[in-house]
C-alpha cells in the first residue's frame, strides 16, 4: 500500500517547477500578461513541451508517454504553483482524453499523433455542456457546425478547436477554417487565454462514439476538473509559502509579524484546509484511471472542494502580506486571479456539487 | 499510488467480517464507563464490557502489539490490520474495544517508559477494562499552559505526599487509578519540576466532585488532594522528568480523537435521515440549500478520509513525508465532526433540538448530544487555538510568541 506520488511523478513534477522557477519568474509572467507582442510565451510553451508535458496522457502507440491521471495532476500542481502562462488542461488533458474515449481509430491516429508531435494544439469548448450563458449554443448537423461557443480554453494559439453541443456530441474543426471567428475574452487571470467562438456552417469532424453515449465528454470533463483542482492546489501551496515567508521577514511593533498569533493562526488555518486537499486530488486522480465506479464523484469533490479552499487561501494569504499583498509589485494577485478563474472553469462549485448529488441519486 | 493492502490482508478482512457477522447486535450488561461516541443496535448476545475486551484481545482485534506477558495479543504491530478492524467494525456497528485514557495513553507510556514491575502490575487489568484510569493533568490555573501546574508532591519518609487540585478529570468517578502530573521540584525551572505519579483513587485525602457538562452528563470531575500519601515507587520516569513522560502520551491522545471511518458512517446516517425527513412533504435531501451544504460536508469528510490514508501510508513507507498531514488531524477532525453533527441538528429544525426522552426525539437525541460532545473535544486535548500554535510553530517554523516580562 502506498498513498501518494511515486518517485517518477515527483521527479517530473520537480522538473516542471524548476523550469518555471528558472525561466518564468514574476518579471516574465508580467511581460507575458501585459505585452501581447512579447514572444516570451512561445519560449515558455516550447520549454514545457520539450519536457514532454504535451503527451502525458497520449497512449504510447500514438507517440505519447502513456501516463496516468495522477501523473497529470502532479504536473498541474507545478503549473499552478508557478502560475505558468501556459494552457495545459484544455489541449493536453481534456482533448486527448476525449479522443481516447470518443474517437475512431483514424481519428486517434490523426489527432493523438499530431498532439504528441506538437503539430496539433487544441482549444477546448465544453462550457455549454455544463451550463450555457448568454445564449451560447452550437448545432452540429451533417458534419457541419454553426453557432456560438463561450469561454473556450486556449483557442488563441490553437490549430484545432474541440467543441461539444448540449448533448455531449464532440467534434473537431480547424481553427483557421472559413466561418470560424475567434474573439478574445479578457478574464482577470491573464496567464491563460479564453475565447468566444462564432461558427458559420464549418466542417466538423465528429468523434463517432460521442453520438452514441456521453462517456467521452464526462471522462474529459472529469479529467479537466481534476487537473484544474490540482492547479489550484499548487497555486494555494505557493501562496501559503509566500505568506509564511513574508511573515518571518516583515517587522511591526518591534518583532516579525509571524510571531503574532493572529498571523500564525491564519497560516495554520490555511495549512489545515489545504493539507487534506493533496490527498483528495491524488485520490480522485487515482480513481480516474483505476477505480472507474468512484471516479465521477471523486472528481466532483476534488473540483468543488478545491474551489472553496483555494478561494479562502487566496484571501488569507493576501491579507498576511498586508497592503503589499494588494499591490501589483508583490505579484500575489497572479495567484489570487488564477484561483479565481479556476473556480469557474468547468463549473462553479455550486453547480458541481449539484452534479455530485445527482451522481449519488440524491 | 497503490491502494491495495495486498492479498495477505484479504483473508484477514474476511475473518474480521465473519467475526462482525457473529457478534452483530451485541448487548452489554453494564454501562460503558468510557463515553463511546458510536451507536450500535442493541440486541443479540449479552456480556460485560470486560468480557468483550477479552474476546477482542484473544482474536488480536485489540492490543495487538502489546506483549502476551502484559495481557496483550502479542502480535506484530500492523497499522493495516488495525485499519481493517476499525473500518469493518464501524460499518457493521460493532462496538470497538473500550478506549479511554488508561488504554490509549497510560498503556503506551508504560510500555515505553515504565519499570518491569509497573508493566506487570498495571497493563493487563487496564487492557481488560478491570482497571479504569483517569488523567490528572489540568488544573484551574493550568489549562493550555499546562506546565504551570501547582499541585505539589513532597517526598516524606519514602512516600509522596500530595496536595492541590485537578480539574477536567474525565471518568475520575469510575476510576481505580490516576496518572498525575505533580510539581515535585519547586526550585527547578517550570518544565523540569514535574513528576509523573500513579495514584490509587481510594487513597485517603483524595476527593472527587463531579462536574456536569453541557450535555448534562457528568463527564468531568474536580479532584482535590489533601495530604494524599502514596509509595515512593509510584513514579514513571525519574523525578522531574514528568513533562517528557506526559508528552509521550499527549501524542497518543491527539491521534485518537477523530476517526475518519466513524465520521463517514455518521455522514451516511445523516444522508438516510435527509431522505426520511420532510418539510411540507418535500424531502430534506431535495431542498437545494440543504443539498448543497450536505455535499460540501461530504467533500470535507472525503478529503479527511483520504488524508488519513496518506498518514497511514507514511507509517508504512518510511521515505514519505506527511508531517503536516498528521499534525492537522486533531484540529480538522474535531471541527469537522462538530460541523457535521451541527448540520444534522439544523436540517431537523426544532426537532433537532429535542433531547433526553422527549416525544418526537430523533435517533435518541444523538445528533444534539454529539454536536455538544464534539465541542468538548475541540477544547479538550489541546484547544483548536493551541493546535494552530503547534501547526504554525512546529509545522511552519514560525516564531513563538515572545514571553511577557514579569509573568
Amino acid at each position: 500500500m502506498y498513498f501518494g506520488l511515486s518517485e517518477d511523478q515527483k521527479f517530473f513534477q520537480e522538473n516542471v517547477s524548476k523550469f518555471l522557477d528558472d525561466q518564468c519568474g514574476l518579471d516574465c509572467i508580467r511581460t507575458i500578461t501585459e505585452d501581447s507582442q512579447s514572444n516570451l510565451q512561445e519560449h515558455i510553451q516550447n520549454g514545457l513541451v520539450n519536457l514532454g508535458i504535451n503527451s502525458l496522457l497520449i497512449p504510447e502507440e500514438y507517440g505519447g508517454l502513456g501516463l496516468d491521471m495522477l501523473f497529470t495532476a502532479a504536473v498541474s500542481q507545478s503549473l499552478g504553483g508557478g502560475v505558468a502562462p501556459f494552457s495545459f488542461t484544455g489541449p493536453y488533458v481534456m482533448a486527448p482524453i476525449a479522443i481516447v474515449y470518443g474517437g475512431s481509430e483514424g481519428q486517434k491516429e490523426k489527432y493523438l499523433k499530431g498532439m504528441s508531435q506538437n503539430t496539433i494544439r487544441m482549444g477546448v469548448g465544453f462550457s455549454e455542456y455544463i451550463g450555457a450563458r448568454d445564449g451560447a449554443e452550437i448545432k452540429i448537423k451533417n458534419n457541419k457546425v454553426s453557432g456560438k461557443a463561450l469561454f473556450v480554453l486556449d483557442a488563441k494559439n490553437s490549430t484545432h478547436l474541440m467543441l461539444s453541443n448540449k448533448e455531449g456530441v464532440i467534434g473537431i474543426v480547424t481553427s483557421d477554417a472559413d466561418g470560424v471567428d475567434i474573439i478574445d475574452l479578457t478574464a482577470v487571470d491573464k496567464t491563460r487565454n479564453f475565447s468566444e467562438i462564432y461558427l458559420n456552417n464549418v466542417d466538423i469532424d465528429v468523434l463517432g462514439l460521442t453520438q452514441e453515449n456521453n462517456h467521452a465528454i464526462t471522462k474529459s470533463i472529469d479529467a479537466g476538473r481534476i487537473s484544474i483542482a490540482a492547479d489550484s492546489l499548487g497555486a494555494s501551496q505557493r501562496l501559503i509559502d509566500k505568506a509564511v515567508e513574508y511573515s518571518k521577514e516583515r517587522k511591526q511593533f518591534g518583532r516579525v509579524i509571524g510571531s503574532f498569533q493572529a498571523v500564525k493562526h491564519m497560516c495554520a488555518e490555511m495549512v489545515s484546509d489545504l493539507e487534506p486537499c493533496y490527498s483528495l486530488v491524488w485520490h480522485a486522480a487515482h480513481c480516474f484511471t483505476y477505480m472507474q465506479e468512484e471516479s465521477r464523484l471523486m472528481s466532483c469533490h476534488a473540483k468543488s472542494h478545491l474551489s472553496e479552499v483555494s478561494k479562502l487561501i487566496s484571501k488569507k494569504a493576501t491579507e498576511v502580506h498586508g497592503g503589499m499583498g494588494f499591490t501589483d509589485l508583490m505579484g500575489v494577485h497572479y495567484w489570487f486571479k488564477r484561483i479565481g478563474v479556476n473556480r469557474h472553469i468547468l463549473g462553479a462549485p455550486e453547480l458541481v456539487r449539484e452534479e455530485a448529488a445527482k451522481i449519488q441519486n440524491f | 499510488m497503490n491502494l491495495n493492502y495486498g492479498s495477505e490482508y484479504d483473508s484477514f478482512r474476511k475473518e474480521v467480517k465473519d467475526f462482525c457477522k457473529e457478534w452483530k447486535g451485541i448487548n452489554f450488561k453494564d454501562q460503558a464507563k468510557i463515553p463511546i461516541a458510536q451507536n450500535h443496535e442493541s440486541y443479540g448476545a449479552t456480556l460485560t464490557r470486560s468480557e468483550w475486551q477479552s474476546i477482542l484481545i484473544e482474536k488480536g482485534y485489540f492490543a495487538r502489539s502489546v506483549p502476551k506477558e502484559y495481557g496483550g495479543f502479542g502480535g506484530e504491530s500492523d497499522v493495516i490490520k488495525n485499519r481493517i478492524i476499525a473500518s469493518e467494525f464501524a460499518s457493521e456497528k460493532i462496538p470497538p474495544a473500550m478506549g479511554g485514557q488508561g488504554i490509549d495513553m497510560l498503556v503506551p507510556t508504560l510500555l515505553e517508559l515504565g519499570t518491569e514491575e509497573q508493566k506487570m502490575q498495571y497493563i493487563k487489568p487496564t487492557l481488560h477494562g478491570e482497571m479504569i484510569w483517569c488523567q490528572g493533568y489540568s488544573e484551574p490555573n493550568a489549562g493550555s499552559d499546562l506546565a504551570s501546574l501547582q499541585t505539589k508532591g513532597e517526598l516524606i519518609n519514602d512516600n509522596w505526599v500530595i496536595n492541590g487540585q485537578k480539574i477536567w478529570t474525565s471518568t475520575a468517578q469510575y476510576s481505580q487509578m490516576m496518572f498525575c502530573l505533580v510539581r515535585t521540584e519547586p526550585e527547578a525551572q517550570k518544565h523540569a519540576g514535574i513528576s509523573y505519579l500513579l495514584i490509587p483513587m481510594e487513597t485517603p485525602g483524595l476527593e472527587v466532585r463531579p462536574l456536569v457538562d453541557m450535555t448534562l452528563k457528568a463527564g468531568f470531575n474536580e479532584v482535590f488532594f489533601t495530604d494524599v500519601t502514596i509509595p515512593k515507587e509510584n513514579i514513571v520516569g525519574k523525578r522531574g522528568e514528568g513533562w517528557a513522560v506526559a508528552n509521550a502520551t499527549l501524542g497518543h491522545e491527539r491521534g485518537s480523537l477523530a476517526n475518519p471511518n466513524a465520521m463517514m458512517n455518521r455522514l451516511n446516517e445523516l444522508i438516510s435521515r435527509m431522505k426520511e425527513e420532510n418539510i411540507d412533504g418535500v424531502r430534506l435531501i431535495d431542498i437545494p440549500v440543504y443539498r448543497d451544504k450536505l455535499i460540501t460536508i461530504q467533500s470535507k469528510v472525503t478529503a479527511f478520509q483520504s488524508n488519513s490514508l496518506r498518514v497511514l501510508s507514511s507509517k508504512l513507507n518510511k521515505n514519505q513525508d506527511s508531517k503536516l498531514a498528521g499534525m492537522i488531524q486533531k484540529l480538522v477532525g474535531t471541527e469537522l465532526r462538530h460541523e457535521l453533527e451541527g448540520f444534522a441538528v439544523d436540517i431537523m429544525g426544532e426537532m433537532g433540538t429535542l433531547y433526553e426522552d422527549s416525544p418526537h426525539l430523533r435517533d435518541g437525541g444523538s445528533w444534539q448530544f454529539l454536536y455538544m460532545y464534539y465541542l468538548g473535544l475541540i477544547i479538550g486535548g489541546g484547544t483548536s487555538q493551541i493546535q494552530k500554535n503547534i501547526i504554525s510553530e512546529r509545522g511552519l517554523g514560525m516564531p513563538r510568541e515572545p514571553k511577557v516580562q514579569g509573568v
